[in-house]
């Protein structure tokens, strides 16, 4: 009989997700899971609402990327409205939707590669987790930090004078846009005091790709061996291939560069997708219909997206993504600490988007929106910071929701991160008798790299610290870990 | 003498009842503050805290957070000095007043006075709208900061 380790997070509502591992008699990793236990209840929240309220109400499901809701639940609207499946907007419409969603890519990646993912190259995943954090990323390298928090704020203020607000933005509506940017704010992105324009951000991004590069050079093994495992990528690509985090259209490539999935529009993306439950995770499991539950399983975001992506419109990130294409022969990148290098080269495309639409006149001035023949059901599909988002919503004669179905990143991540767990407690657990700080460590990266929006995909609020609980074969407690 | 410069931020889902209690709070006194003529104000809200509000109380002489809580130990409301704190959770998202207080000794060598308004609140499930008993305790802690606002100039003191 085996022992079971479990690693739990606990928040502010009872909603957690927590990790277990399964040892044998041996001491050797039987199994391990991801387990999302919070009820995800928001589908039903929204039935009855009238549908041109989903844009702000979908934003409540989650505080940390409610951009994201935003922008897919105005898309399926705007189907719905008769505005098209996704370029049926004015150019004014369309261009004001990607600065907001460039802004909130650039500030969310930004987050999440100074913040969370310096740390662990900096000090190492076996670092003192007292100093392995952004203040001590601030004490040693103070340049980093001041970026993080400066390249966020950079975006902050994109989506804030783009969506409105801050809490509740209103800026995308069905079939449209509510407002113009106005020039002295077009003035200050572009030519803002230091650090604020554009420009700055652009070379910050540029610098802190090289400082990723610099240190994949100097630890190629961590960065190439570290959680590696054959996947499945899916992501929106453009119609001719070329990267794009707003629309496209639905292609997902197997482990050896083959399209299982081959550009098929997202409207019919039921009949492709499917999402399995299992008992021991509120949280589903998707998977591509045609291959089953076994082998339909697919890793969605930056990773993802890169493996997908022919290549990249924008001079900068276009060429530091054909680097790294090469760097594994133009076959798909299944190294799971890649997931920062390509969240990188997104993070300089968000840069050189934004100074291209800032350029473009027509966020100052045109029409805001337009409609057509209105349809009963609707689904926007958006590239997401964390992978493809999928709104889904059917509508009553009288303007209220009668379906709604939401597939979001962090689920459709759900496999690869229960596998990412599974390579990572391998590694560190087989014969371990207890826990070791090197292993609460690695299991945090080993989920970290897919940036999970827990709240997201379970609605759950606050904290969420990591509780590893190690049991013996009799299922009884011998020791716990709390990060 | 230059004014000093205020920020009371509150934060939280208003999505989630009673979570939007810090948000609530910042509607309901700025509108309080709008009719006095009072500039050393400045008010925010977010659904959370994150690093870049480290920038914006660098240039801030005191910082108010305002936020839900579901501690014991706070009945209605309650003041507490905040403290630098390094604590994080693993996968980003959730940043303290602390931690953002700390960042910004860390980054811009500022450590501006803060404190964070506890509300006590009761119900989090998908829905807009305080409970009763919340509204009550914000009602209460409006009261009580109201009080304090009025004399912007000596708020550093009364702390």
């Amino acid at each position: 009989m085996g022992k079971k380790v479990t690693i739990e997070p606990v928040t502010r509502v009872e909603g957690h997700g927590k990790v277990t591992i399964h040892l044998d008699d041996n001491g050797n990793v039987e199994r391990s899971r991801l387990h999302i236990v919070e009820f995800r209840g928001f589908e039903k929240f929204i039935q009855g609402r009238p549908y041109w309220e989903a844009p702000v109400t979908v934003q409540r499901l989650c505080g940390i990327c409610p951009v994201s809701h935003h922008l897919a639940a105005a898309k399926a609207l705007d189907v719905i409205v008769g505005a098209g499946t996704g370029t049926g907007l004015t150019p004014t419409g369309e261009k004001m939707r990607r600065l907001m969603h460039y802004g909130q890519t650039f500030q969310s990646h930004a987050l999440h590669f100074f913040h969370l993912a310096s740390p662990d190259l900096l000090f190492g995943v076996d670092g003192d987790p007292a100093i392995r954090n952004i203040i001590g990323v601030a004490l040693q390298h103070k340049e980093l930090a001041v970026q993080g928090v400066m390249m966020r704020k950079y975006g902050q203020e994109i989506i804030k004078a783009t969506a409105g607000k801050k809490v509740h933005g209103t800026g995308a509506i069905p079939g449209g846009i509510n407002k113009h940017l106005t020039e002295q704010e077009r003035d200050s992105f572009l030519n803002g005091a230091d650090p604020l324009n554009i420009d700055k951000m652009i070379e910050w991004s540029e610098s802190a790709l090289a400082f990723f590069l610099d240190y994949h050079a100097k630890n190629t093994d961590f960065i190439d061996n570290f959680s590696v495992f054959p996947s499945s990528h899916l992501s929106l690509v453009r119609k001719d291939g070329a990267l794009d985090l707003y629309h496209g259209v639905l292609r997902a490539i197997d482990t050896e560069g083959k399209k299982i999935l081959n550009d098929v529009d997202y409207q019919d993306y039921n009949k492709y997708i499917s999402e399995e439950v299992k008992n021991w995770s509120y949280m589903k499991f998707p998977y591509l219909k045609h291959l089953g539950k076994e082998n339909g399983w697919y890793t969605v975001g930056p990773l993802a997206r890169m493996n997908t992506a022919d290549f990249i419109d924008t001079p900068l990130a276009g060429k530091a993504h054909e680097a790294f294409k090469a760097y594994t022969n133009g076959k798909p990148n299944n190294m799971s600490m890649h997931m920062h290098w390509a969240r990188l080269i997104e993070i300089l495309h968000s840069a050189e988007k934004m100074k291209e639409l800032l350029n473009d006149p027509d966020l100052l001035s045109g029409e805001l929106t337009t409609k057509g023949k209105r349809r009963a059901e609707g689904v926007g599909v958006i590239e997401a910071p964390r992978g493809t988002l999928f709104h889904h919503y059917e509508v009553n004669k009288d303007d209220t929701i009668k379906m709604a179905n939401l597939i979001v990143s962090t689920t459709n991540n759900n496999t690869p991160m229960n596998n990412a767990v599974n390579m990572v407690a391998n590694n560190y657990m087989n014969g371990q008798k207890e826990i070791t700080e090197g292993m609460m460590n690695a299991v945090e990266v080993g989920i970290r790299a897919y940036d999970p929006c827990l709240s997201c995909a379970t609605h759950a609020m606050g904290q969420m610290p990591l509780d590893v609980s190690l049991y013996d074969n009799k299922n009884n407690l011998i020791d716990r870990k709390t990060t | 003498m230059s004014q000093i410069k205020i920020l009371i931020y509150g934060y939280g889902n208003p999505g989630r009842q009673d979570d939007g209690l810090g948000n609530e709070f910042i509607e309901q006194i700025q509108s309080w503050a709008k009719n006095d003529e009072n500039t050393a104000y400045e008010f925010d809200s977010n659904y959370q805290l994150n690093i870049e509000e480290a920038e914006l109380i660098s240039t801030k002489d005191l910082i108010i957070f305002v936020d839900a809580s579901i501690e014991k130990e706070v009945e209605t409301y309650k003041l507490t000095k905040v403290s630098n704190s390094s604590d994080i959770t693993f996968t980003t998202h959730h940043a303290s007043p602390g931690y953002i207080l700390q960042l910004c000794n860390s980054i811009f060598d500022k450590q501006p006075p803060t404190y964070l308004l506890h509300i006590k609140g009761f119900e989090w499930d998908f829905k807009v709208g305080l409970s009763a008993k919340a509204k009550t305790n914000l009602e209460k802690a409006l009261l009580f900061m109201k009080k304090k606002l009025k004399k912007p100039n000596t708020l550093i003191q009364q702390f």
